[in-house]
Parts: C-alpha cells; structure tokens; sequence
C-alpha cells in the first residue's frame, strides 16, 4: 500500500493527463456535458478514496471512465426511483458493463475529436464556441477563460451555460462531420484555435503584448488535433503557430516594448520550435488540401530562416502572398503583400500598393495599414505624411505597448528628419 | 487512420436512460422558420416549394409546411386583463419576414440543418431552425 500523499500525487498526475479523455468519453456514454463533468469529478474522488486501499488500477483511465458512468447511473436511478427507467437499467447493466468496450483507446481517441467539434460547431457563437473549448477540452476554469479575455467571469460563464443548452435542446450532435462536411467544419475549429493562439500573441488589448497561456493552450491543441486528424490545415496551422512561437522572446524587450520584425535579436529565436515549425509546413504543404494556413505558415518559415533582416528572401513571400491572395482574398493579405513589396522592390513601389488600398476605404480603421503609410512614407522621405499616418495609428490602437511604439516613432521623426531608406 | 476520421456515432446503451443528446432512434421535431424580404416572396417558384415539400414527405421527414401571406395581411391578438385587443400588425423591424414553415423530424442539429438547406427559399432569404420543446404538463 502506498502512502496517502504518493496516491494523491499519482490521482493529480492521472487528472491532467486524463481528465478531458475521461470528460469527453463520459459526455458520449451519457449524452450531457454537465451530468459527464459531474460524473468525472465524482469518479476521481472515488480514485481518492480507493486506490490508496485497492491499489491504482492498471487501466486509470478505463477504472476513471467506468467508475464515473457507474456513479452517474446510480444517481440517475436514485432521482427516478419511482419511474420505470429502473427496469431498463437494470436490464441494460450486463451488456453495458465490459470497461474494455467504451474506453479502449481509439474510441476515446474519438470522443476527444467528437469532443472539439461539438465545442466548435457553427451553430455556438464564436465566443461560445471559444469559451467551451478552453474549459471543456483544455480544462481551463471559467475564471481562467474570464481573465485571459478580460471577460468579467460571469458573463462568460452564462456563455457557457447557454452553449451546453444548447447543445442539450437543440441537439448538437456527438460527432466528428461526416467527409463530405470535415473541411468546412474543420475550418471553424481551426479558427477557434487561431483566436485563442493570437489572443495570447497579440492581445487586442490590455496591458502587457502577450498572453503566454493562451497562446500556450492553443499549440496544445494545435498537437491534439493533428495527432487526430492530421489534415494539410490543421498542420499548417499548428507550423504557423510555433513559428510565431518561436520569436516571442524577441518581441518584446524585458520592459515590455515592442520590438520589430527587423530589429529583433534573432539569438534569441527558439531554434527547436523554429525547426519543428518547418518541418511542419514542408508536411502541410505536401499534404492534399493544403490552404491558406500552410501558406502563412510557409510566410513566417522563411522569416525563421534569414539569420539577419537583411537576408530575408523578400521575392520568396511576395510569391507567397500572391498565393495567399489567389485563395483567401483579403485587404489585409494585400497590405502584407505591400510591404514586402516594399521590401523586395524598394519603398516607394510598396507606398503605392498600400495608398492604393486605404484609397480603396477598406483598411480606413485597420491601425496597421496607417503604420506601413507612415514608416514606408518616411522611407521616401515623406515625414509629414509619415507624421499624419502615425498619428492616425496611434488613435486607432487600443494596446498600450503599441501606443507607446507609435509615440517613439513619431518622436524619432521629429530628432532624426534624415533617417529614411535604412531598415 | 480513415477508420478513425469519419465515425458516426451510434447511439450507446447508456443514452436511453438519460434520454438525451445522443444519437437515439428517436428523433426531434424542428420548426424550419423561413424569412424573406416582401419584394422576394415570389422569387421561389411555388412548383419549386410544392416538390420540396413533396419530397420531404416521401422520405418521412416532413409532419407540416405552409407559405403565408405578407406581414402587412397579419393580425396581432392580446389579452390583457381580460380583455381582447386586435391590432394590424405586427410591423417588423427586419426587413426579412415570416413567409412559410416547415415542421420536420430529424435525428439531430445536423441532421435538421442538412434538410433546412435544401429549402428552396435558403437561396433567397434564410431558414431559422428551431427545436421543438416538449410540454411537461
């Protein structure tokens, strides 16, 4: 027999490797996600109680599955004990009782991807969709979810409690979309994992630039989803998001001041995701099906891969932006694609492109298409547009490390009226 | 792998005891509500709504469907202490109104989804799917 803090330690470990595979197993064996989450809390106090006197099972997680649906069955008959549900109860314990059937490991590999397309079904909102995610597949608490999104916590617990009645009443299947359905279903998961990676990489706003946790989850389930489903998106995505990854200890100085692309020390790149990351989108794009994300993703490899801004192969990502707009047309895709412009062919070609586009109304609020205005005006000597545009940036952000990027430069404008063409 | 990418899941033992969510036999009703702008109403040929309908009922899924009249043909009907008032209207605020209905039953959301989107209509205004509750009296 093992001593009481060992077991506890042991019923803690199995709990973070476990749990959302004993949830996600249990909302299929018993068709509500609330009686499951019940049922699994209550199947790892009876783990507290009983492996420091029976042992640890050799199976935890089929004991956990087994011992949760048995104590949720049990309170559902003790709450209709004078209705004749007992009888079929009764009469179904024998067949449905062989652990071995409901937790063997690939169908409750299945019941964790039925897990995330439930949580991710088009019929939640996009904040619900959210929020059940991270609390029911990464195991966040509401409060956790409220304060990585600045939501106060009841606000987003109604969220939660709305999308699970949902579910129940509208009766959102248990179920990974049939071929015909995966990739657009599949596009909405991915972009609830996009969201939440770039809410924790560029928070919208807020105090600090990132938000370590968030982003963290995100890769996580990045990783869950491709060992699932390995489909060319969800690769690509999870390429994207640890390439990113990997200069986050370059973005910012310790004071919290940004640091741009150019001017960021690239030692300090995380070498090892930078080379997961590629080996990735080489994957990603070799797949059948790959897409805008294996795109992107392609974009920042080959970023990751010039050992100083000035080797940067800006020919390569014109000629992948251009890719990238063939099939996901978007104005911000085409402001990107301007300042590489600008980067391959000089700035004042790159000003044309970006003029061309805010001419056009579409970025008119976007602050970043007012930034590339400003810095590539300034590059052809234009300050007071350079000034303008700055200014304009700077009334639009809501991010404090940012306004205080945008102020730096408007006063650099102001000390150095000969800094142009460098960068 | 493919063996793991696209399982239906059927209904487990375990569902018929609680008597929800998963994939039982027993199928829901859901109301397909469809909304229209008034310059649309006939943009759908009724031929095209009539085999819609008819089709529906040959695979067992349809109970009812009806088209209505425009909203400006409407009466809204109150009671209030007692009393009955009648009033034209309603007026709606969106410029999509009620324009038909089909009452269907369907294995689940997706299920009900797949059959709202075959609703001629869906190409001109949309389809609002809503499930049926059931009264406990």
């Amino acid at each position: 027999m093992e001593a009481p803090n060992t077991i506890n330690e042991t019923v803690n470990a199995v709990y973070s490797s476990e749990s959302r595979r004993v949830l996600a197993t249990l909302i299929r064996l018993l068709g509500d996600f609330d009686v499951a989450e019940e049922a699994m809390h209550d199947a790892f106090r009876a783990a507290l109680e009983q492996w420091p006197r029976d042992g640890v099972p050799s199976n935890p997680r089929s004991w956990l599955i087994s011992a949760g649906r048995f104590k949720a069955i049990d309170g559902i008959r003790r709450r209709s004990r004078f209705e004749p549900l007992d009888e079929t109860a009764a009469a179904e314990r024998p067949s449905g009782d062989d652990p071995d059937l409901w937790a063997e490991p690939e169908s409750v590999e299945d019941d964790r991807l039925r897990l995330i397309f439930t949580c991710c079904h088009p019929a939640l909102s996009p904040d619900a969709q959210v929020a059940l995610t991270l609390r029911e597949v990464c195991g966040l608490t509401t409060e956790e979810i409220a304060l990585a999104f600045l939501t106060p916590a009841p606000t987003l617990a109604q969220r939660i409690v709305r999308a699970k009645a949902k579910i129940r009443d509208a009766r959102i299947p248990y179920q990974v979309p049939a071929k015909t359905e995966l990739a657009e279903r599949l596009g909405a998961v991915l972009r609830v994992i996009y969201l939440v990676f770039n809410e924790g990489y560029n928070a919208s706003s807020g105090s600090s630039l990132t938000r370590h946790d968030l982003s963290a989850e995100a890769i996580r389930l990045g990783r869950i989803l491709i060992e699932l489903l390995p489909e060319a998106e969800a690769i690509g995505l999870l390429a994207l998001m640890l390439l990113h990854e990997s200069r986050r200890p370059a973005r910012t100085l310790p004071s919290g001041e940004i640091v741009l692309l150019e001017d960021q020390d690239r030692s300090l790149w995380d070498q090892a995701l930078i080379a997961e990351g590629r080996q990735l989108v080489t994957r990603a794009l070799s797949t059948q099906g790959s897409g805008p994300y294996a795109i992107q993703a392609a974009i920042s490899a080959v970023h990751a891969e010039a050992s100083t801004a000035a080797a940067t192969d800006w020919g390569e990502i014109v000629g992948l932006y251009d890719a990238l707009l063939e099939r996901d047309p978007s104005p911000v895709v085409e402001l990107n694609r301007a300042v590489a412009v600008a980067m391959r062919d000089g700035p004042s070609a790159g000003l044309a492109l970006v003029n061309a586009i805010l001419d056009r109304g579409d970025l008119r609020d976007y602050r970043l298409a007012h930034a590339a205005r400003a810095e590539l005006s300034r590059r052809v000597g234009d300050l007071a547009e350079a000034r303008r545009s700055f200014q304009r940036a700077l009334e639009l952000t809501r991010q404090e490390p940012e306004r205080r990027l945008l102020e730096r430069r408007i006063e650099e404008l102001g000390a150095s009226p000969g800094r142009n063409g460098e960068l | 792998m493919v063996r793991r990418l696209y399982p239906v899941s059927n209904g487990e033992r375990s569902t018929r005891l609680l008597g929800v969510n998963t994939n039982l036999g027993i199928r829901m009703k859901y109301l397909c509500l469809v909304y229209l702008e008034k310059e649309k109403w006939h943009a759908v040929p009724d031929r095209d709504c009539a085999n819609c309908g008819e089709g529906l009922r040959d695979r067992g899924v349809l109970i009812a469907a009806e088209p209505l009249h425009p909203t400006d043909t409407a009466t809204t009907v109150r009671v209030r202490n007692g009393r009955v008032s009648v009033v034209d209207g309603p007026f709606a605020e969106t410029k999509e109104q009620l324009a038909g209905f089909y009452l269907i039953e369907a294995r689940d959301l997706n299920d009900a989804i797949a059959v709202a989107s075959k609703i001629p209509p869906a190409r001109e205004g949309s389809i609002e799917v809503r499930p049926v509750r059931e009264l406990n009296p």
